[in-house]
């Protein structure tokens, strides 16, 4: 039977990751990485929210994009979920809704590594001139 | 929700919008009395009186951003529909509490679902705040304290990709030892 991992088994991974941080030392403050937020609420959930985090999280780190994906409670588009809002660094926070796993991998190709804005935007930090 | 482990994912985001720091997951599961137990407890801010008395109506919440708040009213009801009961207890400034029970065996329960999924998007991707999962059977407990985890972590993040993987496999091995019923 094979042992099953223990806290002991997180020491050994601990001091291994902990010499690749120091490998890579650069000074990557949360500011400077992508952001992403899942809309993780009743609604949010229920529509599948849990998939896309897990799917972005993980297509994000075999990538090689640093980011930081954290849950957000809802923002009231609810018949949109899952919403996402992806803040690249220096950039306005721009929101995706109705975000599948397909929709995921599409924000990623093109919006994260291209920087090209994809459909199923939702216009909520969208100002004209008249309310500037 | 389509299993249970979305409903804890989804009652535990009311304990994060509470500011807890320190969160409780407890599932036993008592087959000779036929009940499954999960009981969700937090340090956050809490509730008076009357919102606890509102919490469970559909059409209260304490959000600006919508007019419904359904979280807790779907989980009363899949746990009723199973000849189950649900309780919630609130002091403010104290924390909440949420027990709920389900009928083990009852042809509407829904299953548990993708519980280490669901325990790792919370302990990996909620900040600086803590979680005590404790999962009883027949056959065993676990328990799993992420104070403990982030001890032995020291400096390396929670939110490592390396500390991620190993703690779904850990938690996953565990949980098949202790053989959660599915």
């Amino acid at each position: 039977m094979n042992k099953i991992k223990n806290l002991a088994d997180l020491k050994k991974l601990q001091s291994e990751v902990q010499s690749k941080i120091k490998l890579r030392e650069k000074g990557d403050s949360p500011e400077q990485l992508v952001q992403i937020k899942v809309s993780m609420a009743t609604c949010g959930i229920a529509s599948g929210a849990k998939e896309t985090m897990n799917f972005l999280i993980e297509e994000l780190d075999h990538q090689g994009i640093d980011a930081v994906v954290t849950q957000t409670g809802c923002m009231g588009y609810c018949y949109a979920e899952p919403t996402i809002e992806l803040t690249i660094p220096g950039q306005l926070p721009v929101v995706y809704g109705f975000v599948s796993k397909h929709k995921a991998q599409e924000i990623i190709e093109k919006h994260i590594k291209l920087n090209e804005l994809v459909d199923g935007i939702i216009p909520v930090a969208y100002s004209t001139i008249d309310n500037k | 929700m389509k299993d249970l482990s979305l409903h804890i994912l989804d009652i535990v985001q009311n304990s994060i919008r509470a500011k807890a720091t320190l969160i409780g997951i407890e599932i036993a599961e008592h087959p000779n009395e036929n009940q499954l137990i999960i009981t969700i407890t937090d340090d956050g801010t809490g509730m008076s009186p009357e919102q606890l008395q509102r919490a469970i109506d559909p059409f209260y919440t304490s959000r600006t951003t919508r007019k419904v708040g359904l979280g807790l009213s779907l989980f009363k009801q899949n746990a009723e529909m199973t000849g189950g009961n649900f309780k919630i207890e609130s002091e403010l400034g104290k924390g909440t509490k949420v027990t709920v029970t389900f009928g083990l065996n009852h042809f509407d329960r829904p299953i548990v679902g993708d519980l280490v999924g669901t325990l790792v998007i919370l302990i990996c991707s909620s900040g600086e705040i803590n979680y005590v999962f404790k999962h009883q059977t027949l056959s065993g407990v676990f328990e799993l304290d992420t104070r403990e985890v982030r001890q032995v972590l020291e400096n390396v993040a929670i939110s490592d990709p390396g500390v991620r993987l190993f703690l779904k496999e850990m938690l996953q091995e565990n949980l098949e030892q202790i053989q959660i019923s599915e």
